[in-house]
């Protein structure tokens, strides 16, 4: 008779992790050390802080390594470390207006005041491979970097304080004057339950720490034609904010560092506010540079105001329930879990139902 | 045990708000409280609402046993374990009677609990009611009217389908008379252990973020008709292939030999438990 193997459970997981170690250092490369990860794989390191839900450069970079390039389970590593780190304190609400711009566009004006800055965009090359880059040296990156800034002579600064594109609609009364918020209060969704409806700061937290593809999916369907906020993307901002946090004693204001993040604001078609009719908007923002995720989570923003929700982008519980990446890809691997007891008992109540339906098809021939 | 984390892996602030949940959860039995989950390094979905639980209630003095579909090694079940023992330095146990903590997924054990210990249970899916109505917002509002007829009916529809009550496990109960209550997938054999126990069950959703109870000595009713019964699972004439045990709930196993199904315990320190017993008593029998 075979032997039911319900032994060796133990050790079976930790060969299997050996050997998913031994996999990442078989070939004959160097390893990747964990500071070009974090120069060259910056799009990759701003996305895992930003599901990872931590701003931490240098352990998202680890993370990245460590999980040989699974961004799920680098983000979900940054995530659960997370966990052990009390919060101490919250910093200072900052306006996005004062942030440090390395890129910032309108789509809705031509020109706008202090101008369209394109900045660091993949948006108008050639999506050609470039087969130089097999062949990349350290010569090389220095004598591009010498002749890039070769020609310029002088650069214009980018002004300190740039003002929102959407406030030049709002000084002539075009939009409206308060988004719907249901209620207030400020929710932290780290240390509070998720409750419904939830306001809206709980629903721009989670969309923060949201999955790229998830919000992609869910904003691109209300985009196509499951919903209609057809937007228009005001402006779009790349950049630094100061963080500032107050002595909790001498109430004096210290900057302690700075995060990158990406803003996006969509003007979306007019409602009826008040006496007249006025424009809406959908605000988008999360860690790093991720342009799609930010405009992603600005057109949601918008989708999940509609007064009577029709399709699932427009469902408040839909999408905050869904955009989890951590949650969603650690239940979709859960079925790889033993099932041997749930489906015991769901094979005894076939059995029972066949067993039903048949003595009832004898009944009805008798 | 791996000094650089706090004892127990989360930090002081949490573990209090999840001591406070708890606390909630046993004084309305039944009701889900939802809780701020944290994210652990084990992946949502494999038993991380379990393991807040037990992190926030566990010391040091404890002792815990983990069992995964009945069984203490269970890959999943060991994974908890070591990540559990390596941040709290707990004594572990396989035997039930030992333990003061249980964490299960999808059994209660074979042996009764006594009143010092406390079993908590994973949780996939907290809500009985996501069954017959997909929003939190409605479902929170059916549990607060205490109106239950979408539940009922779709029962009813059930045996007008089939002539049974098709579910297998995860069988809904009603709690204290008042809440109906997702058991878990535990088999309908386990859910006669919830009424009226000695021990506290705790129940931890972790990727759907609520907490429920079931306090010692609380009246827990699996939902049926009167002329369609609840019944549990059927193992008449099977016994286990290793104890000879016939009043245990057994996996159904395919031989890998004789092609032929076999039985064998599913609570398999129990199973273990009873050979041991056989074999001692054989030999006082032979040599006294």
């Amino acid at each position: 008779m075979g032997y039911v193997a319900v032994k060796g459970g133990a050790e079976a997981i930790e060969n299997a992790a050996k050997l998913l170690t031994y996999y990442r250092l078989k070939g004959k490369t160097e390893p990747i050390k964990v500071e070009q990860i974090m120069e060259q794989l910056f799009f990759l390191v701003d996305k895992v802080m930003g599901e990872g839900s931590l701003y931490a450069p240098k352990l998202a970079a680890l993370a990245i390594k460590q999980s040989a390039g699974d961004i799920f389970e680098a983000s979900f590593m940054l995530r659960a470390y997370r966990s052990t780190i009390p919060r101490l304190g919250y910093s200072l609400p900052q306006s996005t207006e004062e942030m440090r711009v390395i890129r910032r566009i309108s789509a809705a004006f031509k020109d706008i005041p202090g101008g369209q800055i394109l900045g660091p965009t993949s948006d108008y090359t050639l999506r050609l491979l470039d087969f130089e880059l097999f062949y990349e040296s350290k010569k090389k990156q220095k004598e591009l970097i010498k002749n890039l800034f070769a020609d310029i002579k002088y650069i214009e600064p980018i002004p300190k304080n740039l003002p929102h594109v959407v406030q030049i609609l709002r000084k002539e009364g075009l939009l409206i004057e308060k988004l719907t918020t249901n209620g207030a209060k400020f929710v932290d969704i780290t240390k509070e339950p998720l409750t419904f409806p939830a306001p809206r700061s709980a629903t721009l937290q989670v969309m923060a720490r949201g999955e790229t593809g998830g919000l992609l999916l869910l904003a691109y369907s209300n985009m196509r034609g499951y919903g209609d906020i057809h937007p228009t993307i005001g402006e779009l901002r790349v950049g630094y904010l100061p963080l500032k946090v107050k002595n909790p004693y001498t109430g004096k204001v210290f900057v302690v560092g700075e995060v990158k993040v990406t803003e996006a604001i969509v003007i979306s078609k007019f409602t009826q506010d008040g006496d007249l009719p006025r424009f809406t908007l959908g605000y988008g923002l999360c860690f790093g540079h991720n342009e799609t995720k930010a405009i992603s989570i600005a057109v949601l923003d918008r989708a999940m105001q509609t007064e009577e929700p029709k399709s699932p982008s427009e469902d408040q519980e839909f999408v905050l329930y869904h955009v989890d990446g951590i949650d969603s890809m650690g239940f979709a691997n859960h079925y790889k879990l033993p099932h041997y007891v749930t489906f015991q008992s769901d094979l005894d109540r076939l059995r029972k139902a066949q067993e039903t339906a048949n003595s009832h098809e004898l009944e009805v021939n008798r | 045990m791996i000094y650089r984390y706090n004892f127990a892996f989360l930090d002081e602030a949490t573990k209090r708000e999840i001591r406070r949940k708890i606390l909630k959860a046993i004084a309305i039995p039944g009701y889900q409280v939802p809780f701020a989950s944290r994210e652990l390094p084990i992946a949502r979905g494999w038993g991380t609402g379990g393991i807040q639980i037990t992190l926030s209630i566990i010391g040091p003095q404890d002792i815990l046993k983990v069992i995964d579909q009945g069984c203490d090694e269970s890959v999943n079940a060991v994974n908890i374990k070591k990540f559990i023992t390596s941040v709290t330095g707990v004594k572990t146990t396989t035997d039930t009677q030992q333990a003061t903590i249980i964490q299960t997924r999808h059994r209660i054990p074979e042996e009764k609990l006594t009143k010092d210990q406390i079993l908590v249970l994973q949780v996939p899916y907290p809500e009985p009611l996501r069954l017959v109505e997909p929003s939190e917002k409605e479902t929170a509002r059916m549990h607060a009217e205490g109106d239950y007829n979408l539940m009922w009916l779709y029962l009813y529809e059930d045996i007008v389908k089939y002539k049974e009550i098709s579910i297998g496990a995860r069988y809904p109960v009603l709690v204290n008379h008042r809440y109906i209550m997702d058991p878990t997938p535990i088999p309908r054999w386990d859910i006669p252990k919830l009424n009226m126990a000695d021990n506290l069950f705790l129940f931890g959703a972790g990727r759907e973020k609520k907490i429920y109870a079931v306090p010692p000595y609380t009246k827990v009713e699996p939902l049926a008709f009167e002329d369609f019964k609840f019944r549990v699972e059927d193992f008449t004439g099977k016994a286990c292939v290793r104890c000879g045990s016939t009043d245990t709930f057994l996996d159904e196993i395919i031989d890998d030999t004789t092609g032929k199904r076999i039985y064998v315990c599913s609570d398999t320190s129990y199973c273990d438990k009873r050979i041991k017993e056989r074999e001692s008593k054989y030999v006082t029998k032979t040599y006294s």
